[in-house]
């Protein structure tokens, strides 16, 4: 196959510094609507000054750079093994020209490897499917906001919530209440509702990867989701938990089958600095848009 | 209006301000973060200071009185005449520090921490009763923070990796707010307390 180590470092560096144009948009808004002269606007001018700097520097817009978490979705034929090696080069070479900031670190022991990559590390997942061109999604996740995730088990003698629409809006705004400022506010919620433990998770994770603008095919998730995004916004806390009007940007949300026994709602938590990029190669041609 | 703060800053400078305020920093600070902490404690507040680490005591020492601690893991690179630079620097979250900072600051004489999410009642108790503030800086604002930061003076604890070492700076009008000052206030504890009464109406009307 192809070598596209280059390509992908590419899109590790697009994804990094230049953020994509439905969160700078949202942001801006999010500005405009803050009382005039308040801690919350001006920590949502700074982001957007942040996120002009990023892009015309080519420096990463946070830090944290996160866990590198790719997605592959493949044509019939091609080497897994090979897109792996090659994930992996482009980590490490994203990593010495500072698009990444060395993340990886042992469990136990926290010794950093020094190039992002180890157990696991970078995620990626791989995914076969019927075109015959490749697509790879990357997203940036950042330790603080990956924090505020979480996990409901519905109902418990700790969480008394039903197993229905209701019982998940009322996960997700405790969740919400939880993280207060933590995950850098104005985040995005991502929920995966149903399935096991892990592939919830994963569901409420890909829900990041929707545009922000977009609707939900499913009806009564939408209504759900603006709903929330509204109520959230009510509790007042603000960009960064200075208090304010803005405290998501948006609720995204999928359901996936359980076992009759169990009721997970998993929350994602994604920072304002919600990095993600999709790359698409169709005969030699490179593409690297915003979802 | 921003007040200036530089290092080293008095009490009184300190006591001076209250949450909500804006303060532009400039001087030579430390970041440390979760290694730090960790490492701060055990070595020396809870001491014996071991033979190994007396060096790196007496820096931190002479350099955190009057001085300021930035929880920050940065991206940095390495130039060709071998200094280091920063290139993305925001605040990581403070919380975690949470059972250590209000030792290492009475412990060190530390006057501010930066960080972003705030820190809870053992902090702000340290903060009133060792005459510090929290100060807030805007989470994500990576490369814009960078440009406030001059130099790299050094770097201490290397082996703690990049994100976790002691990077000693030089900072020049670094943007921050005041959300916990050293009269037992913080906005933080103000904007949960609120929050927490619209959640139990969300809940109730739901």
């Amino acid at each position: 196959m192809q070598d596209i180590t280059e390509h992908l470092v590419e899109l590790v560096k697009s994804t990094s510094t230049d953020l994509s144009p439905d969160i700078e948009q949202a942001l801006a808004t999010a500005c405009e609507t803050e009382a005039r002269g308040s801690a919350a606007q001006g920590a949502l001018k700074t982001i957007l000054e942040n996120v002009g700097m990023s892009r015309g520097t080519g420096r990463p817009i946070c830090q944290d750079t996160g866990t590198p978490i790719f997605y592959v979705w493949y044509p019939e034929g091609q080497s897994q093994r090979q897109m792996r090696e090659q994930i992996i080069k482009a980590v490490q070479i994203a990593t010495q020209r500072a698009y990444l900031r060395p993340n990886a670190v042992e469990a136990l022991s926290g010794k950093n490897s020094g190039d992002n990559t180890g157990a696991d590390f970078p995620a990626i997942h791989f995914d076969e499917w019927e075109n015959d061109y490749l697509k790879i999604g990357l997203m940036l996740k950042g330790g603080g906001s990956e924090n505020c995730g979480c996990q409901y088990s519905v109902p418990s003698p700790e969480f008394p919530a039903s197993r229905d629409i209701k019982g998940v809006r009322k996960a997700v705004l405790d969740a919400a209440f939880k993280a207060q400022g933590l995950g850098c506010a104005p985040g995005i919620l991502g929920v995966g509702i149903g399935g096991d433990r892990g592939t919830s998770m994963i569901k409420a994770k890909e829900q990041l990867f929707r545009p922000l603008g977009d609707s939900n095919l499913d009806p009564e998730l939408d209504k759900m989701e603006k709903q929330l995004h509204r109520e959230i916004n009510e509790l007042g806390i603000g960009p960064m938990g200075f208090g304010g009007k803005n405290t998501v940007l948006g609720v995204k949300m999928a359901q996936l089958h359980r076992v009759p026994a169990s009721f997970f709602v998993s929350i994602a938590y994604m920072c304002w600095a919600d990095r993600r990029k999709i790359m698409t190669i169709r005969n030699g041609n490179v593409t690297i848009t915003a979802p | 209006m921003a007040t200036k703060l530089t290092v080293p800053i008095s009490e009184e400078q300190i006591r001076a301000l209250k949450v909500g305020d804006s303060v532009t920093l400039s001087g030579v600070i430390f970041t440390g973060r979760d290694a730090a902490h960790k490492y701060m404690i055990d070595n020396f507040v809870k001491g014996p200071c071991p033979d190994s680490e007396k060096e790196m005591y007496e820096i931190l020492k002479k350099g955190l009185k009057g001085s300021v601690i930035y929880h920050c893991g940065p991206v940095v690179r390495k130039r060709e005449d071998g200094k280091y630079e920063f290139v993305a620097a925001g605040p990581t979250t403070s919380i975690r520090e949470e059972p250590y900072q209000a030792d290492v600051i009475g412990h060190f004489g530390v006057r501010a921490v930066i960080g972003k999410g705030g820190m809870r009642d053992k902090t702000l108790a340290g903060c009133k009763q060792h005459g510090a503030v929290y100060l807030h800086a805007i989470g994500g604002a990576a490369t814009l923070i960078a440009e406030s930061v001059k130099e790299v003076v050094d770097v201490h604890k290397l082996d703690f990796g990049v994100p976790e070492a002691f990077w000693e700076i030089r900072v020049e009008d670094f943007p921050c707010v005041v959300t916990m000052d050293a009269h037992g206030n913080s906005l933080h504890d103000k904007v949960r307390t609120q929050s927490e009464k619209k959640l139990q109406e969300l809940l109730a009307a739901g």
